[in-house]
C-alpha cells in the first residue's frame, strides 16, 4: 500500500462504494450499541461505576511506578516469571526466547490486543514459529489474512456467507455452509486438536492486581483457559497501564466490560490466574511500547484508563461507516484515533480527524476518557508538529485571513454569493466535493448583515 | 438587558431568514438586541482543523465586537460551544472571561435566561428534530441517550409550545449528522452516507420538515436533501418558534 491508500478518507471511501455493506454494517454494530445501553441502563448507579472506575484508574496512572513494583514483587512471590519489554521489539524477542528456551515452534494463542499492537504473529512467523489464534473471531480473520477490524469483535466486518467461504478453503466445509453453529463446530473440532497438541499457550490480561499479584482474563469462549491449562508454559502479556490497586476494585471493572462492550452483564469466563500449577511454568510479559511516552502527555495521558471495551466504536458514526481496517492501526476507531499518533505521528496523523467530535464516544467510555476532546488536541499538535495535511492548511489560511477582517469578510461573502448566483458551475463541478453528493446551499441576495442594515437602523 | 446578537458566518452569508427569526423572536420576547456589524466568526473552522495558534485575531475581533454587551446570543450550538471553550484574548483576558461565561445559544437563553414558558407560535406541519452534536453533548441542551440520566430537552420544552406542531419520533434520537466542520469535505463519503442516513430517519417518519438548533447540520442534510429531489425542507428552530 502506498502511503496515499493508508489515509482513512480514502479508505472509508473505497469502504463506502458498496452502500448495503455499509447498511449491513453499521446496523449490526447499532445493534450492539443499543444492547450496551439497554444494560447499561439496568444498573441505577451506571455513572457512579463509570465515575468510580475512571478515579481508580487515575489514581494508578499517577502511581504507576509504585504499583508496578507491588505487582512485581507479589506475582515472583506467586511463582511467576516476570519480564519487562521497553517496546513491541522487545515483547517478541522475550516471547520467542521463551519458545526457543523449550524448543517451540508451535503456539497457541487466545486473543490478545497487546500482540496485535506488536505485530507478533508477524514476526514468530519469520522466526519459523506457527501461531495459532484460538478465540473463533480471531481465528476467522487469521484464516482470511487479515487484522481484526476490531478489538471485541474482530471478524465483525464479515458477513457468514464469507466466513463460510474461508471456512470450506482452509478447514474443510462443504462449499455454500454458512450456518453459525456447523462453521462454530467446525473450528471447535479443528481448535480441539490444536489445544491438545500445543505445549505453550499464550493469553492477554485485562486486569492485573496489584495487592496480590494475580491477572484476570476475561474471555467469553473459554479458549484462555483451554490453552493455558493444557500448556507446560503459559504466557501472559500485558500493557503496563492494566493493572488495579487491590482485589475489590475488580467488581467494578468487570460490571462495566461486557456490559460496555456487548451488552452481557459479565464474559462468560473470568479466568483468575495467580500461579503456575506443578510442573507449568508462567511468565508474564509486562510492556511499555509507548506507553510511558503517553502517560508524560498531559493532554492524552488518561487515554491509558482504557479498558479495551470497544463500546467507542460500536457507537461511533464514522467508525460504523468506515470499518475498522480504514483506520489502518491495530486499535480501530475513536480510541485507536487517541492512541496511535502516540505510536508514530507521522503514519497516524489523519486519524483525528476521522471524526466529526460528535462526543457520543466519550459518553459511552466506562472510564469516562475524555475521547473527543483528544482528538480537537490531537489535531493541535499534529498540525504544529508539521504532520497536517498540506493543501487543506493552505485553504484554512487563507480562510483565516479573510474571518480575521470584517472588510475582506463582507467583499468575499457578497462576491461569493454573487459568483454562485451568476455563474453556479463555478462550485457545481467535481472539483467541490460538497457538491459530489449534495447541492450547494442557495445563495441569497442579500446577508443578514445587509439586511440589518437596511430594516434596523 | 443587552444582548448581543451573534449570527455565524455561514448563517450570516447563506441563511439570513434564520438570523432574522432570532432577531424578530428575541425582539418579541421584550429583550433589547444589538447586532455588531463588524462581526464575522468564531473561528472554529481553522480550530477544529488543528489551526486553533492561528486564531488570535478572530478572537481579538469577537473580543471587540462583544465585550459590551450582558449576554451574547447565536442560533448556533456549535459556534457557542466554540467561544465558550476556545475564545482567548491575551491583551484583555477578563473581556474574554465575560464573554465565554454569557454567551449562549438561542434555545438555552429563551429556557435558562428568559425562562419563556408560552410563545405566540403557530406551525401546523410534522417536524423532526435534529440533536446537533455540540448543541447537545457540548451545551447539553438535551439528555443524550448514552447517559444513564433522567430525560430532559430545552429544544423540545421550547416546541412544545407551537401551536399545530406534530414532533415525529426518530429511530436514532441523537445520531451524528456527519457534517463536522472541515470533516464535510475531508471525508466526504463518510460525511455523505451519515447525512444520508439521518434524512432517512426523518423521511421514514413522516417529517416535512427537519429544524435544529445548527444551521450547519441543516444545511448538510439539506443539500442531500435537494440532490434526492425530497421535499423535505428544513428550518432553524428560530423560524418555528417565530412562525405565525
Amino acid at each position: 500500500m502506498n502511503s496515499e491508500q493508508k489515509e482513512h478518507a480514502g479508505l472509508a471511501e473505497t469502504f463506502n462504494k458498496d452502500e448495503d455493506r455499509v447498511n449491513w454494517h453499521d446496523e449490526t454494530l447499532w445493534w450492539i450499541r443499543q444492547k450496551r445501553d439497554k444494560s447499561a441502563h439496568n444498573i441505577p448507579e451506571w455513572e457512579t461505576l463509570r465515575n468510580t472506575a475512571s478515579a481508580i484508574k487515575n489514581h494508578v496512572l499517577s502511581n504507576l511506578h509504585n504499583y508496578l513494583v507491588e505487582f512485581e514483587a507479589n506475582a515472583k512471590a506467586n511463582g511467576i516469571i516476570v519480564h519487562w519489554a521497553a517496546n513491541a521489539q522487545e515483547h517478541n524477542q522475550i516471547v520467542h526466547g521463551i519458545l526457543k528456551e523449550h524448543g517451540i515452534t508451535q503456539m497457541v494463542k487466545s486473543k490478545s490486543m497487546l500482540t496485535e499492537e506488536c505485530h507478533l504473529n508477524e514476526y514468530l512467523a519469520q522466526q519459523g514459529v506457527d501461531v495459532i489464534d484460538s478465540d473463533l473471531g480471531e481465528r476467522i480473520v487469521q484464516l482470511a489474512k487479515e487484522p481484526p477490524s476490531h478489538i471485541v469483535l474482530p471478524c465483525i466486518h464479515k458477513k457468514k456467507e464469507e466466513i463460510g467461504e474461508i471456512f470450506h478453503e482452509n478447514l474443510g466445509t462443504p462449499a455454500g455452509v454458512s450456518d453459525p453453529q456447523v462453521l462454530t463446530e467446525t473450528a471447535r473440532q479443528h481448535l480441539r486438536e490444536t489445544f491438545l497438541t500445543r505445549k505453550v499457550a499464550l493469553t492477554g490480561v485485562n486486569f492485573a492486581i496489584a495487592e496480590t499479584g494475580d491477572f484476570v482474563v476475561c474471555t467469553n469462549e473459554g479458549n484462555a483457559d483451554m490453552g493455558a491449562h493444557l500448556s507446560d508454559v503459559h504466557i501472559a502479556c500485558m500493557g503496563i497501564e492494566k493493572l488495579i490497586p487491590k482485589r475489590r476494585h475488580l467488581a467494578i471493572f468487570l460490571r462495566l466490560l461486557t456490559r460496555s462492550a456487548t451488552g452481557q452483564p459479565i464474559t462468560t469466563y473470568s479466568s483468575h490466574f495467580r500461579k503456575p500449577r506443578p510442573g507449568q511454568q508462567m511468565h508474564l510479559v509486562l510492556v511499555d511500547n509507548g506507553r510511558s511516552t503517553q502517560l508524560g502527555r498531559p493532554d492524552f495521558r488518561n487515554s491509558l484508563k482504557c479498558i479495551r471495551c470497544g463500546a467507542c466504536m460500536n457507537t461511533c458514526p464514522v467508525y460504523r461507516r468506515s470499518g475498522g481496517h480504514s483506520y489502518h492501526s491495530a486499535i480501530a476507531g475513536p480510541i485507536g484515533s487517541i492512541l496511535a499518533p502516540n505510536l508514530d505521528m507521522r503514519q497516524y496523523a489523519d486519524l483525528p480527524f476521522a471524526s466529526t467530535l460528535c462526543g457520543s464516544c466519550s459518553n459511552v467510555c466506562p472510564v469516562k476518557i475524555d475521547i473527543h476532546d483528544q482528538l480537537y488536541k490531537w489535531r493541535q499538535v499534529i498540525v504544529k508538529e508539521g504532520y497536517g495535511n498540506k493543501a487543506k492548511g493552505v485553504g484554512l489560511k487563507v480562510m483565516n485571513w479573510t474571518l480575521s477582517s470584517p472588510g475582506a469578510y463582507h467583499t468575499a461573502g457578497k462576491l461569493g454569493r454573487a459568483v454562485m448566483r451568476i455563474a453556479p458551475f463555478a462550485v457545481n463541478n467535481p472539483l467541490n466535493p460538497w457538491y459530489k453528493h449534495r447541492e450547494m446551499p442557495q445563495a441569497p441576495k442579500e446577508s443578514f448583515g445587509e439586511w440589518y442594515k437596511k430594516n434596523r437602523k | 438587558m443587552t444582548v448581543g446578537l451573534f449570527i455565524p458566518c455561514y448563517v450570516d452569508q447563506f441563511y439570513p431568514n434564520a438570523g432574522i427569526a432570532t432577531l424578530q423572536l428575541l425582539e418579541k420576547l421584550g429583550v433589547n438586541v444589538v447586532y455588531p456589524e463588524n462581526q464575522t466568526c468564531c473561528g472554529q473552522p481553522m480550530a477544529n482543523s488543528g489551526y486553533e495558534h492561528l486564531t488570535g485575531k478572530c478572537d481579538e475581533l469577537f473580543v471587540d465586537n462583544f465585550s459590551s454587551f450582558d449576554y451574547i446570543v447565536a442560533p448556533s450550538g456549535s459556534c457557542t460551544l466554540h467561544v465558550k471553550e476556545h475564545l482567548h484574548a491575551h491583551q484583555y483576558p477578563e473581556k474574554a472571561k465575560h464573554i465565554r461565561s454569557h454567551i449562549y445559544e438561542l434555545v438555552e437563553f429563551l429556557t435558562d435566561v428568559l425562562k419563556v414558558d408560552k410563545l405566540p407560535a403557530r406551525f401546523p406541519h410534522k417536524v423532526g428534530v435534529h440533536q446537533s452534536c455540540h448543541g447537545q453533548r457540548g451545551l447539553k441542551l438535551s439528555q443524550m441517550t448514552e447517559l444513564v440520566e433522567p430525560f430532559f430537552s430545552k429544544p423540545l420544552q421550547l416546541l412544545n409550545m407551537v401551536e399545530g406542531i406534530e414532533l415525529v419520533p426518530l429511530d436514532r434520537t441523537d445520531e451524528c449528522c456527519g457534517f463536522g466542520g472541515t470533516f464535510c469535505v475531508a471525508e466526504e463519503a463518510v460525511s455523505v452516507k451519515m447525512g444520508k442516513d439521518r434524512v432517512a430517519d426523518h423521511i421514514r417518519h413522516g417529517a416535512e420538515y427537519i429544524t435544529g438548533a445548527d444551521m450547519s447540520c441543516l444545511m448538510h442534510m439539506e443539500g442531500i436533501l435537494r440532490r434526492e429531489k425530497s421535499n423535505v425542507k428544513v428550518l432553524h428552530i428560530a423560524e418555528i418558534l417565530n412562525a405565525g
